[in-house]
């Protein structure tokens, strides 16, 4: 399906202003979008962020090293321990500590069942906005497993707080790997009935194909990382960019489909589950001995000065810290750069043109968490 | 590998204000972990350490060099991360960082550039990157910074009637 050009679209006095949010379900939380529209098409789409601003950056400000833990998990939600790692990956280089092999793995395992959670619920969410109530119950069902196990080991089901400066607060048990043993070869089942149940599903294809493209040439000009990016043929993935933690020493692939369509962001998201499981088993096979936490970490966590960046991958794309140290216990500076608000920038640009309905397609395969944004 | 980096830290370099002392030592070693004192500037265009910093190339560059930096960017295939600040109150300077990635290679870049405290304006990067555009935006909302050229600097996350830059470091809350 082709787009008709802007200038056919634009009447003189024909547009008005529809308001998307901060309400709408197909937000997702409380994003609100400021469309112009002609008739069904969208000749403006504006998003007006921080309905939910907490002001992470300045509590940074007030507060010591490891008083900021908990906050790096409420950033995202969906995909904390990404964030989480990013922040103590931020001081553990600045300051030069050695993170046991046993934490990193217990790192990787973590973080990889966080983005497969992360993704269904994108996937059942997305779905839904598409009018398929469905997906969502299997996603959730899928999903109630992955909380389980990390309930186990870090005693909460969404914002975990689980590692440390130096390595991880809890050592994982027989339970957890077993368990995670068994959700792996669940799982990888579970994938091909997706896939007959929603993937190949005509009418999912007729919606999202050839609908929401996004060039990889956006994506650079706009800085959208993640799923963005691999769906527009950019095989572009911290984890093998900039390898951080122990990601080095796993095989895996990075998903790029160069449609740049919503159909390619769709399958990116996918392959990454099947992927996470690929590193979660090798790294639970492979599971070193040995400490979880580097031996004699300080109590008060203390960073040379200087400015340090450490990026991670998290489930929706690159987050960043860039971290300002004056060598005292609280943070001079912490930037927080977060994927959905570079993710979420160029939609002005991209749903130009679009169909309302289409328009909100290519917004659900962007996968928006708005305290992301909002920060 | 390196000789990518080294070919754009000698473009940088000339961007630079040549230093009143010693001209940019472009192959300072690696790892020298500038002050974070004002007392002490680093050298305006440094190759890092990675392993220690987080980004391969610094460069600092004189307030109105900095949409120049963007352009020789751009024209080498780099994306924009992350524009920010940082208030040196002690110096009175604001610190503009703009943090560039490559979205092929493995390359990260950090542009800086200092400018006066109480007027904090400096040029706008948005035309150049559109991504930028969001990032001054909230750069303004939180240190007051105003980008010259910009199209619209209206409070971004701050609520819409907001007249407090929370990121200041002289800033107090409301009682």
């Amino acid at each position: 399906m082709s787009v008709p050009p802007l200038e056919l679209i634009k009447g003189p006095d024909e547009t008005f202003i529809l308001n998307l949010g901060p309400q709408h379900p197909a937000t997702h939380g409380v994003l609100r979008i400021k469309l112009t529209m002609d008739g069904e098409y969208v000749t403006r789409a504006e998003p007006v962020p921080g309905y939910i601003h907490r002001m992470h950056e300045k509590m940074g400000e007030n507060r010591t090293w490891n008083q900021f833990l908990p906050n790096t998990s409420r950033i995202d939600y969906l995909s904390a321990m990404a964030y989480t790692h990013a922040f103590v990956g931020v001081a553990e280089r600045a300051a030069g500590i050695e993170v046991p092999p046993r934490a990193e793995y217990i790192r990787v395992i973590t973080s990889e069942l966080n983005r497969i959670s992360s993704h269904l619920v994108w996937f059942g969410a997305f779905l839904l906005d598409l009018g398929g109530f469905t997906p969502l119950l299997y996603a959730f069902d899928d999903r109630e497993k992955i909380l389980d196990l990390l309930e186990g080991i870090t005693g909460s089901r969404l914002t975990y707080c689980y590692y440390r400066f130096g390595g991880v607060c809890n050592d994982v048990d027989d339970a957890f790997l077993r368990g995670t043993k068994e959700f792996v070869a669940h799982m990888r089942p579970r994938m091909k009935l997706y896939r007959d149940l929603v993937t190949d599903n005509i009418i999912l294809r007729k919606r999202l194909t050839d609908i929401g493209h996004i060039s990889a040439d956006m994506c650079r000009r706009y800085g959208a990382t993640g799923p963005v990016i691999r769906g527009a043929g950019v095989a572009y993935d911290t984890r093998k960019v900039e390898p951080y933690s122990a990601y080095r020493e796993f095989d895996f692939d990075i998903p790029v489909f160069p449609e740049a369509d919503s159909m390619a962001r769709y399958l990116v998201r996918m392959e990454e589950i099947v992927q996470s499981l690929r590193i979660i088993e090798q790294a639970v096979d492979r599971l070193p001995d040995g400490p979880f936490i580097a031996p004699k970490m300080p109590k008060v966590m203390k960073v040379p000065p200087g400015d340090y960046f450490y990026a991670t991958e998290a489930a929706r794309g690159r987050f960043a810290v860039r971290a300002v140290s004056d060598g005292k216990e609280i943070p001079y500076r912490l930037k927080l750069r977060a994927p959905s608000f570079s993710n979420l920038s160029l939609f002005e640009e991209a749903s130009r043109g679009m169909m309302l309905p289409d328009a909100l397609a290519m917004l659900g395969s962007l996968d928006l968490v708005i305290p992301d944004i909002d920060r | 590998m390196n000789g990518f980096i080294q070919a754009l830290a000698d473009e940088m370099s000339r961007l630079c204000q040549p230093a009143p002392a010693t001209p940019p030592p472009a192959d300072a070693p690696a790892g020298e972990t500038p002050s974070a004192a004002a007392a002490e500037p680093p050298p305006p265009c440094q190759i890092t350490d990675y392993g220690k910093r987080g980004f391969h190339l610094d460069v600092t560059v004189p307030p109105d060099r900095v949409v120049d930096a963007a352009h020789i960017l751009d024209a080498r295939g780099f994306g924009i991360d992350c524009v920010t600040g940082v208030d040196w109150i002690a110096s009175g300077q604001m610190e503009v960082v703009y943090d560039y990635f490559h979205p092929t290679a493995p390359w990260r870049v950090v542009v800086r550039a200092r400018i006066p405290r109480d007027r904090a304006e400096i040029q706008t990067v948005s035309h150049v990157f559109p991504g930028a555009n969001w990032h001054e935006r909230e750069t303004h909302d939180f240190f007051d910074i105003r980008f010259i050229g910009h199209p619209d600097l209206s409070p971004f996350l701050l609520p819409e009637d907001s007249d407090f830059h929370p990121l200041r470091k002289d800033f107090t809350p409301l009682p």
